[in-house]
């Protein structure tokens, strides 16, 4: 392992509320394979700083530890990413330093420490109808067949976790924008390619013509870079936008959905 | 005022796949739904589930039916579970799947577009649907999309990153709505409605070292153990047999793996002799070779034998020393599948490349078992479908009028050892149930949340205000994160695969000392919001309580049964111990009161639970009810 030469490591963690932020520094002995949220725990069963000052333990949010969960995004070294899947040895083999640097996402409220609160994201899962518009919960029997390869494309869009990275990383998500996200677009067309979710396909392209929809993406392509189940955002992104185009232009010349002849 | 306008104000706590089937069938049932969760529902722990859910669909053409599916649940368990749920679960769950199927679940699908499904333990039929290796995420997605669809036309109001503190029980004893924890503000209060469904899973972290999420301490069920709520089967864990070693968790290698054809194996060493099923004595193996000790020892199922057998069996292997590199672990090897099956479990063999730096497509995976699932849990309500009883009980309901439970942390569908594939099943299925069942309890309340004197809420209320003046104030030496390490220590060391009387006497004082010093402990956030130590410090008292539980029923069951493995009493006992075990607290008592009821196998009588040569066969379940009605 390539940090033979470090026995500790040190995490810098940007931690307080609103408006009160401020770095502080732990020293950690490195084991193999130790882990972001690992070494979170061992902060919180003895909050001892670097200067040997007891203080309050760092908060954070953890869940599965093992990334389907996408509870535990925030900044390593810069980076939005989950810190169970973040092995400190391999962040010191990119860097050769043995200081990793924590700090909560910033395209959401802060709430406390390395806690950021990322329900706007579900709000905007509400807002593109990302679902299946079923009649009811009973068995109906079968719904359409799907083809494997249609169902690999789909398994994978599925596979997003809400955990945020991509709305992280985009430079369009700020304070003076609306823009949605690019998970949000992508839960758009993993349900437009379901067939029976294809029938409501226009009540999630609307909202996306709308101010914070599709045209607010400035292709950066920053958001496929930090995916952690490598979803194919930026390709999202893309079909949304085509469908959008054929929407609006169906919307301007009154052409009635097809699925409502 | 008379009670005219029916209420229809549930709560449901825990936003997994069981609390969100509850939450969708209640909405659909005219219900309006409070979902409390303390994170996002859609972080719940049923995303860990990997390999698949169970339903004998029958689409191989192997002559499987629901009938088949029930008798390998029901002798899986050991004949633990009450059979008449197993029954209609099983019966449901073709059902259940086409249901998820039109909700969008993206379940793999053979070329012609149909289902595709693979084989699980403890049953030669190909009958486990499965989204890649990640079925639970991709189910409890679909159930999380369906309720927020409920949640937008204002059906479904949620309360994530909210805690389950306490419940609100009237003058007669009757369940009228909870008191929270905001886990962001850190502050107490009321929920109100006529009835509670809790899906909380399962208690995972009470042994610390597990494959479980972080939020399964089992705390919720522990909470209302103290308020009078029966807990049953609690002395039955779960351990996986194959999970990756780690610091933080052992993550689980799904058991998909196997079903793909992944096979289980040490260097053999014929100058040891180990004694198989059938008690004849074998050699380990031919030295040098791999070993593929399942296969060699249960020549019918191999490498899918049950959990709790493989669980064993690794561990007897590494007890003769066998273990690689001389440690705790076996290989558990895929690395000779075609890449077309490995595929179908990428998403395990990713989580173990990510976290050993290993590929297991290349090299066999180093594993070892670990703590998974409680068969134990909240004791419910069971009227049978042809029970004279039937409509005036409700199926679901905890011994608290009201009350409901559902999902891993309630008992009814696993016995003894719970087959994989079955827990996503089973907690749909639990919810479904509970979506119908409390509807009809809330037709028969006589009054409701809003008739009752406010005091019934302040003094929940202020109950839980004091307490935790009285943790935050709490100034002695210990800390809690240590008596969680303690704790840990002693469950895993004396109450998983091996279990004998002395440990667990020694684990039962053990707990009690570790109890005591809980009251000498010091928080090192004593104000703030999101303060996780203080969340953590009440989740532990109750943890503690289920800790008893679990212990003290090991400790009093003198025999070997499923998961529960007493070397001193190596068969399992029908004539003492064919019985549920169920437990109550007790305030003037220092441990859990035990008692035990019958288990109901009114559809098959208990038989031999032989998996070394067994072959495909046609079960006769008796006394089948002709009036079921499903869920679903």
């Amino acid at each position: 392992m390539g940090c033979s030469m470090h026995k500790t490591c040190i995490l810098k963690i940007y931690r307080g509320t609103p408006g009160n932020q401020y770095w502080e520094e732990f020293e950690l002995e490195l084991r193999p394979f130790l882990n972001i949220t690992s070494a979170l725990m061992e902060i919180q069963r003895n909050p001892v700083t670097k200067n040997n000052n007891r203080v309050t333990p760092v908060s954070w949010e953890q869940g599965c530890l093992e990334e389907v969960c996408g509870s535990c995004s925030m900044l390593i070294n810069g980076r939005p990413r989950q810190g169970c899947t973040a092995l400190i040895h391999k962040l010191i083999e990119a860097t050769g330093s043995n200081v990793v640097t924590l700090a909560p996402m910033t395209k959401f409220p802060l709430v406390k420490d390395l806690v950021v609160d990322r329900s706007q994201m579900f709000e905007n899962l509400k807002k593109i109808k990302a679902w299946v518009d079923v009649d009811d919960s009973f068995d109906k029997g079968f719904g359409p067949k799907i083809s494997p390869q249609v169902q690999e494309a789909m398994y994978t869009l599925s596979t997003c976790m809400t955990c945020g990275c991509c709305t992280e990383a985009c430079p369009q998500v700020n304070n003076n924008s609306k823009f949605v996200g690019p998970a949000t677009i992508s839960q758009a067309r993993l349900f437009n390619a379901h067939p029976v979710g294809n029938l409501t396909a226009q009540e999630r392209l609307r909202p996306l013509m709308e101010e914070g929809g599709i045209s607010d993406c400035g292709n950066a392509q920053n958001c496929v870079e930090v995916c952690p189940k490598s979803i194919p955002l930026t390709e999202s992104i893309a079909v949304i936008g085509r469908q959008v185009v054929r929407q609006a232009w169906k919307d301007m010349i009154s052409v009635p959905d097809e699925d409502k002849k | 005022m008379s009670f005219s306008k029916k209420t229809k104000e549930v709560i449901v706590v825990g936003g997994g796949l069981a609390g969100l089937a509850a939450a969708m069938k209640l909405a659909e049932n005219g219900c309006h739904v409070k979902v409390v969760s303390v994170t996002k529902c859609k972080r719940s722990h049923s995303v860990c589930a990997q390999g698949g859910i169970n339903a004998a669909m029958n689409l191989k053409n192997e002559d499987d039916s629901p009938i088949i599916h029930a008798y390998d649940t029901i002798k899986g368990g050991d004949f633990l579970a009450d059979q008449p749920p197993i029954l209609e679960m099983c019966m449901a769950a073709p059902g259940i799947i086409r249901m998820m199927e039109r909700f969008g679940c993206p379940f793999n699908r053979t070329g012609e577009g149909n289902l595709d499904f693979r084989r699980f333990g403890g049953t030669l039929y190909y009958r486990t649907a499965f989204c890649g290796a990640s079925t639970g995420q991709q189910l409890l997605y679909a159930l999380d999309e369906q309720v927020r669809r409920y949640e937008a036309m204002g059906k479904v109001e949620k309360f994530e990153h909210h805690e389950f503190m306490r419940l609100v029980l009237d003058d007669e004893g009757v369940a009228r709505g909870i008191i929270v924890m905001d886990l962001f503000t850190m502050q107490l209060m009321v929920l109100k409605a006529d009835a509670v469904v809790f899906g909380t899973g399962g208690p995972g972290l009470i042994f610390k070292q597990s494959t479980n999420s972080t939020f399964c301490t089992g705390a919720a069920n522990g909470r209302l153990f103290k308020q009078g709520m029966k807990y049953a089967n609690g002395e039955f864990i779960q351990i996986h047999p194959t999970a990756i070693p780690g610091e933080d968790k052992l993550r689980l290698i799904s058991e998909s793996s196997r079903g793909e054809g992944g096979r289980m194996w040490v260097y053999g060493d014929s100058s040891k002799k180990i004694i198989s099923p059938e008690g004849k004595e074998m050699p380990c193996g031919v030295t040098g070779q791999p070993w593929y000790f399942l296969e060699d020892m249960y020549p019918a199922f191999g490498n899918l034998v049950p959990r709790d057998i493989a669980a064993r069996e690794v561990l007897r292997v590494c007890e003769l020393g066998l273990g690689i590199d001389g440690k705790s672990q076996v290989y558990l090897d895929v690395s000779q599948l075609d890449s077309k099956q490995q595929h179908k479990i990428e998403s395990v063999l990713e989580i173990y490349r990510k976290f050993t730096g290993e590929d297991p497509h290349k090299v066999p995976m180093k594993i070892f078992p670990a703590v998974h699932y409680s068969m134990g849990g909240a004791w419910v309500d069971w009227p049978a479908a042809d029970d004279p009883d039937r409509w005036t009980r409700y199926r679901h309901m905890t011994n608290i009028p009201g009350c409901f439970n559902v999902g891993e942390s309630e008992f009814q569908y696993h016995g003894a050892n719970r087959l994989g594939a079955n827990s996503l099943l089973s907690c749909i299925f639990a919810g479904l149930v509970a979506g119908g069942e409390v509807p009809r309890y809330l037709d028969s309340l006589d009054r409701s949340y809003g008739n009752l004197p406010v005091r019934v809420y302040s003094e929940s209320l202020s109950i839980e205000e004091s307490f935790k003046h009285d943790l935050l104030n709490r100034n002695g030496k210990e800390n809690v994160h240590a008596l969680h390490n303690e704790l840990s220590d002693l469950m895993v060391n004396n109450v998983t695969v091996k279990r004998d009387n002395e440990s667990l006497k020694k684990t039962m004082e053990g707990i009690k000392q570790i109890r005591d010093r809980l009251n000498h402990i010091s928080l090192d956030d004593k104000a703030g919001n999101v303060n996780q130590t203080y969340q953590f410090a009440n989740q532990f008292g109750y943890m503690l309580e289920i800790a008893l539980v679990i212990t003290k029923g090991a400790l009093l069951r003198d025999e070997f049964r499923g998961a529960h493995y007493k070397p001193s009493f190596p068969e399992r006992d029908d004539n003492h111990w064919l019985k549920t075990t169920i437990a109550q607290y007790d305030p003037s008592k220092d441990e859990p009161l035990i008692s035990y009821i019958p288990v109901d196998t009114r559809h098959l009588k208990p038989i031999a639970r032989d998996y070394s040569k067994a072959k495909k066969v046609k079960p006769d379940l008796e006394n089948i009810p002709k009036n079921i009605v499903l869920p679903v």
